[in-house]
């Protein structure tokens, strides 16, 4: 044929087979890592740095400035830090903030549990949820505080009040959020089992939405923790102990500012804990050893 | 002939998508036979998983009667125990072990001693020993399958349903798991319908091929496919149903489009 020459073929060439010997000069298939690359593989290795190169920077900033009233160096506010523990009760004055927290975020989450198994199991409850949570979701706790001091007065329970508030929403839009996620292979596959109600909930509905609900928990706590601290600028949780935030008032009505400081500073350690600490090792429990989670 | 296990009389399912009432399949009948291993065949939108549904109980018939066992099918039920084609199946938080043991103690079959006794038993069964403290995650497609006829086979059910479960694995897996499906049929001779939509799998896997037609889905033919196995697939005779069956469901499109 004439345009043979125009078309491209692939050559031809002979076909061979072979028989593979076993492997054996190939070497190691897995090298175990360096000391030094498995340390900078911990994330918490790498955090801490960034802590380090942080506080260095404020150290140098502060002593820069030379304005302990202003903004004092890192120094002076961990000697402030270690003096209010020591001498001025500040690890008594956490332990308040924390108390009362976990009461609100208790309450908080069994309540939140409550409405989202309402809401999965009734199209009014599903209703009822949306139209809630589209309302006080975007309203600041904080915001109620004024209302929960004229009804609950000046203490506790006024604390509790928009601490349930400030975690109720959050963690059951997100805990509704992973419900209707759930694929319905799954769901499916719990029906199969004969599991309906209660059951079918618990065995199949919460673990499944399990990293939505953590998601949930963990915004919860970020939100009631920032609520309670500027609940307690406003006022102490009662008159002799108050928690971290009076702490703050108080040192700032004196002028002591690295006491400020140093409990801001308490304020971001219990975040960072209740974090990379508590969140973490729940994590590393369930989602992550799940593989639902990176 | 023995009594039916599994009886499938005028069939309609329908179900409603936001616009539309859509019949997924129409008066259906069928009937299957103990350690049958019984296939529903057609192209997409003849309603075979729908039907599969309805007779795992997730579905019910606007008209007809599905009957297990001489009593009616009304609710899902671990005696119709499912196989999927999605991995996602396999519940992730549990590994291979609590997998296969969740429905024998959910479903109250056994305590958990026993339940652990047979979930080994039939991990074995699938050669996944190595794995059974793993989640599954961790686990290739082929090998999630297995976990997942595993977890089915041990509940010992009434009847196996199977919807597609080899559709997503790729083409040399789907073949192994195709053998070792007939394998553990030759063992236990357990009852089984396996939904599908390639002939050639059709062929392999069943012992009976129901032919469906589209839209709405309804029964074309009832073929004998006992004597066919991987064994047999390129031969004559194993040609020659893959053509009448190819040929069934193409005359479909052609009058449709026609």
């Amino acid at each position: 044929m004439a345009d043979d020459t125009a078309k491209p073929a692939p050559p031809k060439r002979p076909e061979f087979e072979r028989t593979l010997p076993p492997l054996g000069a190939v070497g190691d298939v897995a090298r175990p890592l360096s000391g030094f690359e498995r340390l900078i593989n911990l994330t918490s290795t790498r955090r801490i740095l960034i802590v380090l190169v942080l506080a260095a920077a404020w150290q140098a900033y502060g002593a820069w400035l030379s304005n302990p009233l202003i903004f004092p160096p890192f120094a002076s506010v961990i000697d402030a830090l270690w003096d209010s523990i020591a001498r001025r009760g500040l690890l008594w004055r956490a332990w308040a903030s924390i108390a009362v927290l976990a009461k609100g975020y208790l309450i908080g989450v069994v309540l939140a549990l409550a409405i989202t198994a309402l809401a999965v199991s009734t199209r009014v409850g599903s209703d009822l949820l949306s139209t809630l949570t589209a309302m006080f979701n975007p309203l600041p706790a904080i915001a109620l505080l004024p209302i929960a001091l004229l009804w609950f007065g000046l203490g506790e329970t006024s604390l509790v009040f928009v601490l349930v508030h400030s975690v109720l929403w959050p963690l059951a839009l997100n805990t509704h959020a992973g419900f209707t996620a759930v694929t319905d292979t799954l769901r499916m596959a719990g029906r199969n089992y004969g599991l309906s109600g209660i059951r079918y909930v618990a065995l199949i509905l919460i673990p499944a939405a399990f990293p939505s609900i953590l998601a949930g928990l963990k915004i919860a706590w970020a939100f009631a923790w920032r609520t309670l601290i500027a609940a307690e600028l406003v006022f102490g949780v009662s008159s002799r102990s108050g928690g971290l935030g009076w702490f703050i008032f108080e040192n700032r009505n004196e002028l002591n500012i690295p006491e400020v400081f140093a409990g801001l500073v308490m304020v971001i350690l219990i975040g960072l804990a209740m974090e990379g600490v508590v969140f973490r090792a729940i994590e590393a429990r369930t989602v992550r050893r799940w593989g639902m989670q990176r | 002939m023995a009594e039916p296990l599994l009886n499938v009389a005028g069939v309609t399912l329908q179900y409603k998508t936001p616009e539309h009432l859509v019949t997924a399949t129409y008066r259906v009948d069928f009937q299957v036979f103990p350690s049958d291993r019984f296939v529903l065949l057609g192209p997409s939108g003849c309603g075979k998983s729908s039907l599969l549904k309805s007779v795992g109980g997730f579905l019910k018939p606007v008209e007809g009667e599905i009957r297990l066992s001489g009593s009616e099918v009304e609710r899902p039920g671990p005696d119709r125990m499912m196989v999927f084609q999605e991995f996602d199946q396999l519940p992730p938080w549990k590994t291979v072990k609590e997998n296969v043991m969740f429905p024998l103690t959910a479903s109250g079959k056994l305590g958990r001693r026993e339940a652990e006794e047979r979930a080994r038993a039939y991990i074995a069964k699938v050669g996944l020993e190595r794995f059974a403290d793993v989640h599954p995650h961790m686990l290739s497609g082929g090998m999630k399958q297995r976990v997942a006829i595993a977890r089915a086979l041990a509940m010992e059910p009434a009847i196996l349903l199977m919807d597609e479960p080899f559709a997503a694995l790729d083409a040399l897996t789907r073949r192994k798991m195709q053998e070792e499906l007939l394998y553990l049929w030759e063992e236990a001779r357990f009852t089984v319908l396996f939904v599908t939509h390639s002939i050639e799998e059709a062929i392999i896997v069943g012992s009976r091929i129901l032919v469906m037609s589209p839209h709405p889905g309804r029964v074309k033919a009832e073929l004998d496919a006992d004597a066919f196995d991987h064994r047999a697939v390129g031969g004559e005779a194993f040609q020659r149903l893959q053509t009448r069956i190819h040929n069934m469901l193409f005359a479909d499109r052609v009058e449709s489009h026609g």
